[in-house]
C-alpha cells in the first residue's frame, strides 16, 4: 500500500483497479505485514515443544495449569516459570462450525472452531476439529491432535485436532 | 549507563526447561504475518480528481471560506472543517516549492535514473503543493521557484491514476520569488487574514498564470 | 467531583458510505454539534476521538479525519485507538480535573471497504490465536453455546432479544435492520425457525457491520446549562477490562462489566437507589445482552424475565433504539449510545438512563455511563 501525495490510493492497486457497477472508481487495498515476532521463553518452549511433538502448559498463581501458556499470570501478573506437559488429547468445551473456510484461515476443509480443554489443563486452547459434519459434534467428546509431518514451532504445527478413536 | 542495572524480580525467576525439549534448539521467534483486503472505493472529491486526471485535467477546490484552492481535493477545508464542493480547473504548470535530490532507488521503479529529484509542486492558481518528480533537469538546476510544467505518459497509457505524469519539467520562465514560493506566499495571505488586514486570498497571487 | 453534562450529539450511520470518504462524512456531524452550542473547533477546551487505522488499512488514519474538525489555529486534541467511549470518559477525567469546562468528543468507523469479521482477528493473541484466523462471529458462537449449554440462557432467549431488536427499531432512522426490512422476524418463534449460519447463532443474533460516526460535546457546571436548554449530566462512569485470554476467561461472565457498574454507582439494577429509566446496551451479539443484564443484577431486581423482553417495563426498557443489532458501527457504536441515551432523555423520553460499551473480544472491556437529565 503506498498513498501518492497527489491524492490517490487507488493508483498504488494497478490492474486491480475497476469501476463499481454504478461507473465509480474501485481498487483493491491489500494490507500486508510480515510480523516476525519474538517469543519470549514462555512461549517459545511451547513453540519449540510443537515442533518435537508435545504440548505444554504452565501453572499459575494459582497452581491451576494454562494451556497455551503465557509467561505472565493473566489474573496477577506475575511471572510463570513451570511448564507442564499437558494432553495432547482433551475435552472439547464449546464448538461452532465453519462450512466455508475463509481466506487467511488455514485450512481448506470444513471444520469445526472447538474451545479444548487439553488433559491436565484448567483452561481452554483454541483450534480445529476436523470432522466430516457437524452431527459429529458435541460438548465433551475427546479429540486428540493431528500433527503435521514438517513442523517448525508455530501453533499450526498441529494441523487439527480428530475424534479420539473408540 | 552501568551495565550492574540489576534484573528486575519480576523477571530473576529461571523458567526450567523439560527435560524433552532442554537440548534441543529453543524457538526464539514465530512468523505471523496478516494480510487484510479491502474494496477501496476513493470519495467524493477523490472520484472527481481521478476521474478528471484520467482525461488529463487537473481539479482542485476552493474553501468556501476564503478562497484558497487545495489539490488534490479531500472534500474539505482541513483548517476550519468546513465542507468544499467547488472545482477549480488547474493548468498542469506551476512552480518548485521544495526539492529533494534522492540517492536511493524506488521499489518498482527500476525506470528512475539516481540520482533523481521529487519536489512540492505548486501548480498556478493553487494554494497548496503536492509532490511530483522533476526530470529533463540537472540536479544542481534545481531551485526554489523554478518554474515547472507537466510532461504526461503517452495518450494511451493515461487512466485514473497518479503515475499519469512522468515528471515536471523547467519551462525556463522567470522563476518565482523566494519568499513568495510554495507555501511563503500562502502563509502570507492567511497571517494577513489572521490580523483581520487581509482580503480574500488571492491564490498564488504571485504567478503569471493567476494575475 | 464536577457535574459534567452531555449537551450536543449528532450521528449518521448507514450500510455502505461508500460515495464519502470517513472525512467527508464526519463533516457534516461534527459540524452538527459545533452549531448546536455555537462553537468553533478553537472554541472548546479539548477535542478526542476514537478510531481504527485497521478499518481505513492506512496508518495513522486519524490525521486525516482531524480535517473535518478544523484544526488551526492549533487545537488540544488527543486520539484513541479505542471505541469513541473512551475517548469521552478521556475527554471527563480531562474536565474533572478542571484542567478545561468544555470537550469534543467523536468516532467513526467505515467498516464496508473490508470484512470486520476477519479484521478482529488481529486483535488477538497473536502467537496461538490471530494465525488461525478466527472470525468474530465464530468466537462469540463459542462463547453463546458455552452460555446455552450451562442453561444460563435459552435459544429462545437469544431470539427473543433479536426479535425485540427488530421491534425497537423500528422508528430509529440511524437503523439499518429493522421490522421494515424484516417484518416475518418480529418474534422470537419467527426467528427460532430460522438457520443457524454460525451455529448456535442466527443472522440475526449477530449485529450487522455499518458505516457510521457520531460526535457528542460535554461541558462542566455553569457552562453545560449556557449551553443547551436540558443538559444530560453524567452521574456515575467507569471502565474496566478482563483478562484478553478468551481460552482462560469465563465466557458466561462479564465480571470488568459488573465492576464498572458498580463502580460507576450502580447496585442491584439501580442507580444509588433509583429505578433506570431505560438502558442502552453495546452488545454485538444477543446473547451478550443477557450477560450483560445478568452482570447488572437487572433480570433479578427489576423483575425482567430472561428472555429481555423487558418484563414489566416493556420493549423500550432494553435498547429502546435496537441496539447495534440493527446496526454496528465499529469504534462508534459506544459512543453512539450515550449520544442514543441522551436524545431520549433531551426529548424527555425518560429522566435516568444506563449506556454501556465494549470493547476487545467478547465483552472483554466495558465501560458503564449513567445519565440523568436535569
Amino acid at each position: 500500500m503506498s498513498a501518492n501525495a497527489t491524492g490517490s490510493e487507488a493508483s498504488s492497486a494497478g490492474e486491480s483497479a475497476s469501476t463499481t457497477a454504478d461507473g465509480r472508481l474501485r481498487a483493491d487495498l491489500v494490507l500486508e505485514y510480515p510480523f516476525n515476532r519474538t517469543t519470549g521463553e514462555i512461549i517459545g518452549a511451547f513453540l519449540t515443544g510443537l515442533r518435537e511433538g508435545v504440548i505444554y502448559g504452565v501453572r499459575t498463581s494459582d497452581g491451576s495449569i494454562m494451556a497455551p501458556p503465557t509467561d505472565y499470570d493473566p489474573n496477577t501478573a506475575e511471572p510463570l516459570t513451570e511448564l507442564v506437559e499437558v494432553g495432547p488429547a482433551g475435552e472439547v468445551k464449546s464448538w461452532t462450525w465453519c462450512a466455508e473456510p475463509r481466506r487467511q484461515q488455514p485450512w481448506n476443509h470444513p471444520f469445526a472452531w472447538a474451545l479444548i480443554r487439553l488433559d491436565g489443563a484448567h483452561t481452554h486452547m483454541l483450534h480445529a476439529v476436523r470432522v466430516a459434519s457437524p452431527a459429529e459434534m458435541r460438548i465433551g467428546m475427546r479429540v486428540e491432535p493431528k500433527w503435521n509431518a514438517e513442523r517448525q514451532g508455530h501453533i499450526c504445527d498441529i494441523a487439527y485436532f480428530e475424534p479420539v478413536a473408540g | 549507563m552501568s551495565a550492574k542495572i540489576p534484573k528486575p524480580t519480576a523477571l530473576a525467576k529461571p523458567v526450567q526447561l523439560p527435560e524433552r525439549i532442554a537440548n534441543v534448539e529453543q524457538v526464539r521467534s514465530v512468523r505471523t504475518p496478516i494480510s487484510l483486503n479491502y474494496d477501496f472505493i476513493p470519495g467524493q472529491a477523490a472520484q472527481a480528481y481521478l476521474t478528471a486526471f484520467g482525461e488529463k485535467r487537473i481539479l482542485g477546490q476552493r474553501s468556501p471560506v476564503d478562497g484558497a484552492v487545495f489539490v488534490p481535493p479531500r472534500g474539505v477545508d482541513p483548517r476550519f472543517g468546513v465542507a468544499t464542493t467547488e472545482y477549480v480547473e488547474l493548468p498542469d504548470k506551476g512552480h518548485i516549492g521544495s526539492f529533494c535530490v534522492t540517492q536511493v532507488p524506488i521499489p518498482g521503479r527500476d525506470d528512475l535514473e539516481l540520482p533523481y529529484i521529487s519536489a512540492w509542486i505548486f501548480l498556478d492558481g493553487a494554494d497548496i503543493g503536492f509532490i511530483g518528480l522533476v526530470g529533463e533537469c540537472d540536479t544542481a538546476d534545481c531551485r526554489i521557484g523554478m518554474r515547472v510544467e507537466a510532461v504526461w505518459k503517452d495518450d494511451d497509457q493515461i487512466a485514473q491514476t497518479a503515475e499519469n505524469i512522468k515528471w515536471w519539467r523547467p519551462t525556463g520562465e522567470p522563476d518565482v520569488a523566494f519568499d513568495q514560493a510554495g507555501g511563503r506566499g500562502f502563509a502570507a495571505r492567511q497571517a494577513a487574514r489572521a490580523d483581520g488586514t487581509g482580503h480574500a486570498s488571492q491564490p498564488n497571487s504571485a504567478n503569471p498564470a493567476s494575475q | 467531583m464536577r457535574d459534567i453534562a452531555i449537551v450536543a450529539t449528532s450521528m449518521v450511520q448507514t450500510l455502505a458510505m461508500d460515495t464519502d470518504t470517513e472525512v467527508e462524512f464526519m463533516v457534516p456531524v461534527i459540524s452538527d454539534v459545533k452549531r448546536q452550542v455555537s462553537m468553533e473547533a478553537q472554541d472548546f477546551g479539548f477535542i478526542c476521538s476514537g478510531s481504527s487505522d485497521f478499518l481505513a488499512g492506512q496508518a495513522f488514519s486519524f490525521v486525516h479525519t482531524l480535517d473535518a474538525v478544523g484544526a488551526v489555529p492549533p487545537i488540544s486534541e488527543s486520539h484513541v485507538e479505542m471505541d469513541g467511549a473512551w475517548a469521552l470518559y478521556e475527554a471527563w477525567v480531562k474536565l474533572q480535573l478542571g484542567e478545561v469546562d468544555t470537550a469534543l468528543i467523536y468516532s467513526y468507523g467505515k467498516t464496508s471497504p473490508g470484512s470486520l469479521r476477519d479484521v478482529l482477528a488481529t486483535q488477538l493473541d497473536p502467537y496461538y490465536v490471530t494465525p488461525l484466523w478466527p472470525d468474530a462471529h465464530s468466537l462469540a458462537a463459542l462463547a453463546a453455546r458455552i452460555g446455552l449449554e450451562s442453561g444460563q440462557f435459552t435459544a429462545t432467549d437469544m431470539a427473543a432479544v433479536a426479535a425485540r431488536s427488530l421491534r425497537n427499531a423500528t422508528d430509529n432512522p440511524l437503523a439499518v435492520r429493522s421490522a421494515k426490512t424484516h417484518p416475518n422476524l418480529t418474534t422470537a418463534e419467527n426467528i427460532l425457525a430460522e438457520a443457524e449460519v454460525v451455529p448456535p447463532l442466527r443472522e440475526l443474533d449477530c449485529a450487522i457491520d455499518v458505516d457510521g460516526g457520531v460526535a457528542v460535546v460535554i461541558a462542566a457546571e455553569d457552562e453545560a446549562r449556557r449551553l443547551c436548554d436540558r443538559p444530560v449530566w453524567i452521574r456515575g462512569i467507569d471502565h474496566r477490562i478482563d483478562a484478553q485470554n478468551i481460552g482462560a476467561r469465563d465466557l458466561t461472565r462479564s465480571e470488568s462489566a459488573a465492576k464498572a457498574a458498580a463502580q460507576a454507582g450502580m447496585a442491584n439494577g439501580c442507580f444509588n437507589g433509583e429505578k433506570l429509566d431505560f438502558i442502552e446496551f453495546y452488545a454485538p451479539y444477543s446473547y451478550q445482552e443477557l450477560i450483560l443484564l445478568s452482570e447488572l443484577g437487572l433480570i433479578d431486581e427489576l423483575g425482567l424475565s430472561a428472555d429481555g423482553s423487558g418484563g414489566a417495563n416493556g420493549d423500550d426498557f432494553i435498547n429502546p433504539s435496537g441496539g447495534v443489532l440493527a446496526g454496528h458501527t465499529m469504534m462508534g457504536s459506544g459512543l453512539m449510545r450515550l449520544a442514543e441515551a441522551s436524545q431520549r432523555i433531551s426529548q424527555g423520553k425518560g429522566d435516568r438512563a444506563l449506556a454501556h460499551a465494549t470493547s476487545g473480544p467478547l465483552l472483554q472491556q466495558n465501560l458503564i455511563c449513567v445519565l440523568e437529565g436535569e
